[in-house]
Parts: C-alpha cells; sequence; structure tokens
C-alpha cells in the first residue's frame, strides 16, 4: 500500500486560507488503512477545520466527502454535480490521488493535506514500515523476499556492509540489518547458492529515465 | 599474479615478498594544502602508499583524488579511496580516469559511511552502485579498457584494485564468503577493519588460509593505535563494526595518567610484531588518524623501516 501520515494543522489551515467553499476529500484505500486520509479522518480533519474558522471567526464553508478511491478516473467523476460548490478541495489522498483529482478538475486547486511516505506494509496497529522501492525489476526471489533496495540503508545488492551489530543497521538499532535478514532466510530455505553469484549494477532506467512511468496494456483497454 | 598490473610501488612491494606496510591520511576540512603537506612529511619513506580517504565518516574535506595529486608532487604514493555514497556511475568513471591521469596507481573501493553519520546528513545518497560492483568495474576498466557499457576507453587506468574487510562484523560466518565474493570481483589487495581482537582475527585469518584467499590476493591487516582510554570507549560503543575487548580498555585503563598513548603504541607494535608472523597476512595498514607524527616511532618499533626500494 502507499503510506502517507497528515500534514501539521497550521500547514492545512494556511493553504486553505484563501478558500470560502472547500471540499475535504478523503479516500477510502490505502491512506484509509494506514489511518491517514480514510473516512474517519476525513471527518475528523473537517471538524477541525471548521471549528478553527470559527473560533477565528471567519464564514467558511467546509463540507467533506470520501471516494472510493481518488487515483482512479471512474471513482473521481462521481465528484461531478457537486463540484461546481467549492473553490478548492483538500484532499487526503496520497500524491497519485491529488494529481488525478487536479487532472479531472483543472479548474480547481487541489490542496495535499498529507505527506506521502512509502510503499509500505502494515506490520502491526499504529505501525507500517517501507518494503518496497518501485523498482521494476523485481529481485525478491534472489534475496529470499526481503528487498535490499527498500531496507538496506546503502541499498547493497551485495552486501552486507560491515557495520551491523546485534543483527541491527549501523544507522538506526530499531532497524533489523535487510542483509542479516536475507542471509537467515536464505539459510532457512538452503538456498545460500543465490548469493555465489555477484549481482551487476542495477538498470535503474526501469525506475527513472524518460520522466514519469507508464503502463499500457492494451488488452485492459476498451 | 605474473606480469604487474599497475606497476604501483605497493603492488612491487607486495610481489616481491615483502611485508607491506601502508599508511593514511584524512585530506583537510578546507583547502589548507600546507596542513596536508605537513602531515605527509612524517609519512614519506615510512610507509609503501597513503591512503587518502574519501569524504571518511561522510564530513565533507577536500576530494580525495585532488589530496592524492598533492601527495604525488610531495613524492608518496597514494592509494586513492572512493565510496559509493556520493557518485554515480558516471562520475565514478570519471574520476577513476581523472585520478589515474594525475599519477595514480591504487584504489580502494568502499561502499562509504551513511550520510547520517556525517555533517550533511539531510543529503541524498547516491549507491548507484556498490562496492562489490565498484571493484568489478574498475577490473573491467583496466582489463578490458571498457567502460561498464562496453564501451572503449581510450587508454585505460591500470589500478592496482583494493577492497576493505571487516572480520568483526556481522553475520560473521559470512565475512569470509564475502572477502572470497570481493576477490572474484577483481580485488587484489585487501586493507581490513581496525583489529583489536586478535584471537577473532587470527580465526578468521586461518578460515581465510583454509580457502585459499591468501594465494589469490594480498590481504593487509589493519591497525589503529588507541590514543587514549576515551578513544578506546568510543570506538568500542559507537563505531559500527568495530570490536573493542574490555581487556584491551583495561590495558589502557592500567597504564596510568599520562601513559595511556605509550600503551597504545606498544599495543599497536605487539600487534604489528605477530601480524608479520601470521599465516596469510601479506602487510599492515597502519591508521594512525590525526596521529600521523607518530608513525615514524611506531614503524621503528615494530621493525617495518626502512621500506624495500622495489
Amino acid at each position: 500500500m502507499i503510506t502517507a501520515t497528515q500534514k501539521p494543522i497550521d500547514e492545512i489551515k494556511e493553504t486553505i486560507s484563501p478558500y470560502k467553499r472547500v471540499l475535504v476529500l478523503g479516500c477510502a484505500s490505502c491512506v484509509a488503512e494506514c489511518a491517514a486520509g480514510g473516512e474517519k479522518e476525513t471527518g475528523i480533519l473537517a471538524s477541525t477545520l471548521r471549528m478553527a474558522a470559527k473560533m477565528e471567526g471567519k464564514e467558511v464553508t467546509i463540507r467533506e466527502k470520501t471516494l472510493d478511491r481518488q487515483c482512479v478516473k471512474d471513482f473521481v467523476v462521481q465528484m461531478d454535480d457537486i463540484i461546481d460548490e467549492y473553490d478548492a478541495v483538500l484532499s487526503l489522498g496520497c500524491g497519485a490521488g491529488v494529481q488525478a483529482v487536479a487532472e479531472i478538475f483543472p479548474e480547481l486547486p487541489i490542496i495535499p493535506a498529507l505527506n506521502t511516505e512509502f510503499l509500505g506494509e502494515t506490520r502491526d496497529q499504529g505501525f507500517w514500515v517501507e518494503s518496497c522501492v518501485g523498482c521494476g525489476d523485481c529481485m525478491l526471489y534472489y534475496f529470499g523476499g526481503i528487498c535490499p533496495l527498500a531496507r538496506c540503508s546503502k541499498q547493497l545488492l551485495n552486501g552486507p556492509c560491515g557495520g551491523s551489530k546485534d543483527g541491527r543497521c549501523e544507522v538506526d538499532p530499531e532497524v533489523p540489518c535487510a542483509w542479516q535478514l536475507i542471509i537467515e532466510r536464505l539459510e532457512r530455505f538452503n538456498a545460500m547458492d543465490r548469493l555465489e553469484k555477484i549481482f551487476p549494477p542495477k538498470d535503474w532506467s526501469k525506475k527513472q529515465g524518460q520522466g514519469p512511468r507508464k503502463i499500457i496494456r492494451e488488452d485492459q483497454q476498451r | 599474479m605474473s606480469e604487474l598490473k599497475s606497476g604501483s610501488n605497493l603492488e612491487k612491494v607486495l610481489k616481491a615478498g615483502h611485508f607491506a606496510f601502508t599508511g593514511e591520511c584524512g585530506p583537510p576540512k578546507g583547502a589548507n594544502v600546507e596542513h596536508l603537506r605537513e602531515k605527509l612529511s612524517h609519512l614519506k619513506g615510512k610507509v609503501d602508499a597513503v591512503n587518502i580517504t574519501d569524504n571518511q565518516t561522510a564530513v565533507v574535506r577536500m576530494s580525495s583524488w585532488a589530496a592524492c595529486a598533492i601527495l604525488i608532487q610531495e613524492g608518496l604514493e597514494p592509494n586513492f579511496q572512493m565510496v559509493c555514497r556520493d557518485r554515480n556511475r558516471l562520475a565514478i568513471q570519471s574520476d577513476i580516469l581523472g585520478a589515474y591521469a594525475l599519477g595514480v596507481r591504487n584504489m580502494l573501493c568502499l561502499s562509504g559511511d551513511h550520510q547520517t553519520f556525517g555533517n550533511h546528513p539531510q543529503a541524498k545518497n547516491v549507491y548507484d552502485i556498490d562496492s562489490m560492483q565498484l571493484i568489478s568495474l574498475v577490473k573491467k576498466m583496466r582489463d578490458e579498457q571498457k567502460f561498464m557499457n562496453d564501451e572503449e576507453i581510450d587508454v585505460a587506468p591500470k589500478l592496482f584494485i583494493g577492497a576493505a574487510s571487516n572480520p568483526f562484523a556481522e553475520p560473521f560466518e559470512f565475512r569470509v564468503y564475502r572477502l572470497a565474493m570481493k576477490i572474484d570481483s577483481g580485488a587484489d589487495f585487501i586493507q581490513t577493519q581496525c583489529i583489536y581482537n586478535m584471537q577473532r582475527f587470527r580465526g578468521f585469518m586461518k578460515r581465510a588460509v583454509d580457502m585459499g584467499l591468501h594465494e589469490r590476493c594480498y590481504i593487509l591487516a589493519g591497525i589503529t593505535p588507541m590514543k587514549s582510554v576515551g578513544m578506546a570507549q568510543y570506538m568500542a560503543k559507537a563505531v559500527p563494526g568495530m570490536d573493542v575487548p574490555e581487556s584491551l580498555i583495561k590495558r589502557l585503563r592500567g597504564a596510568g595518567k599520562g601513559k595511556v598513548a605509550e600503551e597504545g603504541i606498544k599495543f599497536a607494535v605487539e600487534q604489528i610484531q605477530e601480524l608479520k608472523e601470521m599465516e596469510g597476512v601479506a602487510g599492515v595498514h597502519l591508521m594512525a588518524i590525526e596521529w600521523e607524527h607518530r608513525v615514524p616511532e611506531i614503524a621503528e618499533r615494530a621493525g617495518m623501516l626502512p621500506r624495500p626500494k622495489v
């Protein structure tokens, strides 16, 4: 999932301050799972902003709505009928959601309420961790299901570096050494031979190179 | 190892079967060339080559290749250190060519300390390639006269390729295999992390010798003399991948006020003498951090002088 955290309330208030009619727009997908921009968080943020406006004596209309997905056009167009009632949208979508809504409603300012963080997993209640960098060429097979690009601080494909201690990364003792985990898992599967070869430099053109990446599948087009 | 790969002094010393002795010098935090020259003056004639660090501990300093060039002017031989943290594959290859053009013949390939330890922790690290891939790249540039992308190089850099090894970091069992992988990638010589736990180093070397690694590459053992009890405690606690036994800290403390530095040097000299006899060890890399002026004394007491002329 794509994880995100809410921006500081003062920054949000500042960015929406020029507008009188604001739609606070949640997203029920990834950002709901990470408790940053789902229906619940959208309601709380809208109430907070209404209360703040009232205390400051400002005449503003702040309403809320949550889409199933802000990053999918079919869901965003559901707002066609109501969008004229607003001069701005405060989006609790990820960076992709904000831009998808802006693409469909080009006349309207779409303001982000979240900081998009990373591709990650929910490890525990209230605990999310990065596990994928979206490199476009998955190597998890070779590394026993542990990605060194996402989880090693130096992104070493031929690790480990010389700094791990007690199985922890030198950079942060809270972080498990990805290479320790890789070696433990490959040993468990009796697959240490996968590390016998030296991995060549990564082809980063699959991650970055020709502007924003695209996936085009004709079999899915109609 | 029949013909010379780079013709560097270090390569010739090792190839002739001498016990090599390398030093280290950090470039200044500024363009203070005089200070650099002063530090280097203590090393001249006392070591076979001098490692020039590359923004070590992720602190900005004069570029390694530029300091190498100054060192060559002073009549010393540099071992150009390069980390993967600060450059992508384009910059790495162009800096290798530039350093070689300035007379550099030895190069140590490193991943580099993480930027969070340094003085620009907000920096974006690069790690386009890792140290293993850097070793392979320098070998390819030298032996195949090709860039990473297979294009021909017009006058290829002929470098004596070094790599680092830490016998003390986890996972311990994997360390000797990682050393083997660095040799497979093309390392001609290895300089190890600072050794304080001699017992564990002996165990590591025994495994390396059993695997025949010492016959495929020259292994130089890393030594850093302790200047104070505080330094020993700091290294034990705060420096990643360092193994400082409690017995050494006790020994330094027992030396008494004003005598700790002497005890640190004494320990380093004893280590060098033992390493000279240890199977598979081809030399010592002395990292006397901001203590260059003590190197002649250590070299003398450890019986490393005079250095061989080859």
